[in-house]
């Protein structure tokens, strides 16, 4: 069937794998997006460094202390956490009462400078950060072989999205959450600190992007600006999603990496800006997004 | 949800009456008479790239401070303006003004296709627009077979102005370019005083209010993203002319970044504002040039410190120290 349209179905199913790859930094990074956005109202411009600091605290494990892997998924999600928290109170807290693209101006500022703070530091030519020994290899599944360590990063991705959507839709803390970005006065009223869940927040959603850089780092070279352009189609991402819908924004992430995958098989030329194409299509139809509720 | 009606973000110093008050004859007066004659003290190369990006400040500017809407994709128009004429001047050995003009029509054709589609979202969701926007320029530039991809387009002639004037003289050609820029200035200073300028700042102060007031509030808009994209398409076409180049840095998203961090630093809606943050920033790349990622290590700095410490800008603070609107 795929012979008759010229398509190999390896090239299909590759493709595709790939897609779903890309389609899992997309959902991370939107979804920590959304959720920062959720409850500070501001676009986190520095996600994308953010992103690469995750993948460099990594390789800096991994180099300077012989931390592997798996100890790496745990703890540079709460270092680089950790820097958010402190950006948040130092800087961010400080421009909650202004127009909310001082927000985006601010951490586009801190973009820059994490950027170029770590090309003074490694260059731009990429570091490599091996895969761990007990994903290397591959499965045959029949109809394509399966890089084991691909297929560990859609399920992990699909995991931590699936966790964050239950934490916040299905628990108490995810409705103190949800109270707050609707009214976080009275959310206050009732004895809940909305400062310190705000600072949590942002430290969270930082965290989301470092674990998605830990996840990309044996995938693509580590380097300082592995996140720059990828934040731009995150953002295209999001803005077809619509941020009002956690569900909305992961969905949205895998579905448009795999719309760019086959984009890929069948007009390569076009699979880098296929998905600014949606977007522009997606604000003529309906300009609050996919998932977003009118203004 | 975010509208530009609660934007807090525009100075005192942006409330300008109508009519032109005379302490602005003065600076443009004395303005002109300084760059008149900086080319015997200063290099001309140097003053004129100042010039583009004052130009590309104060289109930016136009939309920002005075329209309250961020674009973070301005580079789309300096660029895609650059490459234009750039091509037309080199394949097609266009005079200068017609290059120029050229890549002016195409940036303003392209800010007709991208703002009707980005004014549809407001606030940070334009600003993300216009980015990926841009970002789809971008990648059109690297695959496009005219634009010579990573080399860009080099070696363009700077031919003869009128198909009589040399401008391969540096000297000439910086006359050539305050003449264009300088007008253009004159011109943004016109429409913001204008009456429709005057709406413009209504919207931008109180939308819904524009509205109901009866206001076409999206054509406004619309309006005046194309006139933005139009100026930065003025200054990217200029510059291809001066620097004989048109590369992929003018339509990354660094550009567009940079051009924010002037209107920013030296002041969003003030007149002079995007002037005098284009000299600061231009005169800092050129000083620190060697230091490699230190120059965007500092960019960033300058843009966390003026939006924590520093919102007004330079000419901001200046004004509200003088209590005259600059």
């Amino acid at each position: 069937m795929f012979e008759l349209l010229g398509i190999p179905p390896q090239a299909l199913f590759g493709q595709l794998l790939l897609g779903l790859i890309n389609g899992s930094f997309y959902a991370l990074l939107s979804l920590g997006l959304a959720v920062i956005f959720g409850l500070l109202n501001i676009i986190n411009f520095s996600h994308g460094a953010q992103y690469m600091m995750g993948a460099f605290v990594a390789w800096m494990l991994l180099t300077y202390t012989g931390i592997n892997y798996w100890w790496a998924l745990l703890i540079v999600p709460i270092v680089v956490g950790a820097t958010g928290i402190v950006i948040e109170r130092v800087m961010i807290s400080r421009l909650y009462h202004l127009d909310h693209l001082y927000g985006l101006l601010l951490t586009f500022g801190l973009a820059l400078i994490i950027q170029g703070l770590f090309r003074n530091q490694y260059g731009v030519s990429g570091l490599p950060y091996s895969i761990p020994a007990e994903l290397s290899g591959g499965t045959n599944l029949g109809f394509m072989f399966l890089p084991n360590y691909r297929g560990w990063v859609i399920i992990a991705s699909v995991v931590v999205c699936f966790a964050t959507w239950f934490a916040i839709e299905k628990t108490r803390l995810g409705a103190y959450l949800r109270a707050a970005t609707e009214n976080p006065t009275l959310v206050g009223a009732f004895g809940i600190n909305v400062p310190r869940m705000i600072t949590l927040t942002y430290g969270f959603g930082v965290a989301l992007a470092a674990l998605a850089g830990v996840l990309a780092a044996p995938i693509y070279s580590v380097n300082p600006n592995m996140g720059a352009d990828l934040i731009i189609v995150v953002f295209a991402v999001v803005v077809i999603g619509g941020m009002g819908s956690i569900l909305g924004a992961i969905l949205t992430g895998f579905g448009l990496g795999i719309v760019e995958g086959l984009t890929r098989v069948v007009y390569p030329e076009g699979s880098a800006v296929v998905i600014f194409v949606i977007m522009a299509i997606v604000l003529l139809v309906k300009p609050a997004g996919l998932f977003g509720r009118t203004q | 949800m975010t509208t530009q009606s609660e934007s807090g973000y525009r100075s005192e110093a942006a409330a300008l009456p109508i009519g032109t008050p005379r302490h602005h004859l003065v600076i443009f007066t004395g303005l002109l008479v300084l760059l008149l004659l900086a080319p015997s003290v200063l290099y001309p190369v140097f003053l004129m790239k100042v010039l583009c990006f004052a130009l590309f400040a104060s289109a930016l500017n136009l939309l920002l401070g005075f329209g309250g809407l961020l674009s973070f994709g301005h580079a789309a128009f300096f660029g895609s303006s650059s490459y234009v004429a750039a091509h037309a001047a080199k394949v097609w050995g266009f005079n200068p003004e017609f290059a120029i003009l050229l890549g002016v029509a195409a940036s303003a054709v392209l800010g007709l296709v991208i703002g009707a589609l980005a004014i549809r979202r407001q606030g940070i969701y334009f600003a993300m627009v216009t980015l990926a926007f841009a970002q789809m320029v971008f990648f059109f530039a690297l695959q496009a077979p005219f634009t010579g991809g990573e080399d860009g387009i080099q070696a363009v002639p700077r031919g003869k102005l009128f198909g009589f004037i040399d401008l391969a003289a540096d000297r000439t050609l910086y006359f050539v370019v305050l003449a264009i820029v300088f007008g253009a200035l004159l011109l943004i200073y016109r429409i913001i005083h204008s009456p429709f300028g005057q709406v413009l700042k209504a919207i931008r102060d109180n939308e819904p209010r524009s509205i109901s007031l009866g206001y076409k509030v999206n054509r406004y808009k619309l309006a005046v993203f194309v006139m933005s994209a139009t100026f930065a398409g003025l200054a990217g076409a200029t510059k291809a002319v001066v620097f004989q180049l048109a590369s992929l840095t003018d339509v990354y998203w660094t550009m567009s970044g940079e051009v924010v961090l002037m209107t920013l630093l030296g002041g969003m809606g003030t007149v002079f504002g995007p002037l005098v943050g284009a000299a600061v920033i231009v005169t800092m790349q050129n000083y620190f040039a060697g230091f490699g990622a230190w120059v965007t290590v500092l960019q960033g700095v300058i843009f966390v410190v003026s939006v924590l410490l520093f919102r007004e800008g330079i000419v901001g603070v200046l004004a509200r120290w003088l209590k005259k609107p600059l």
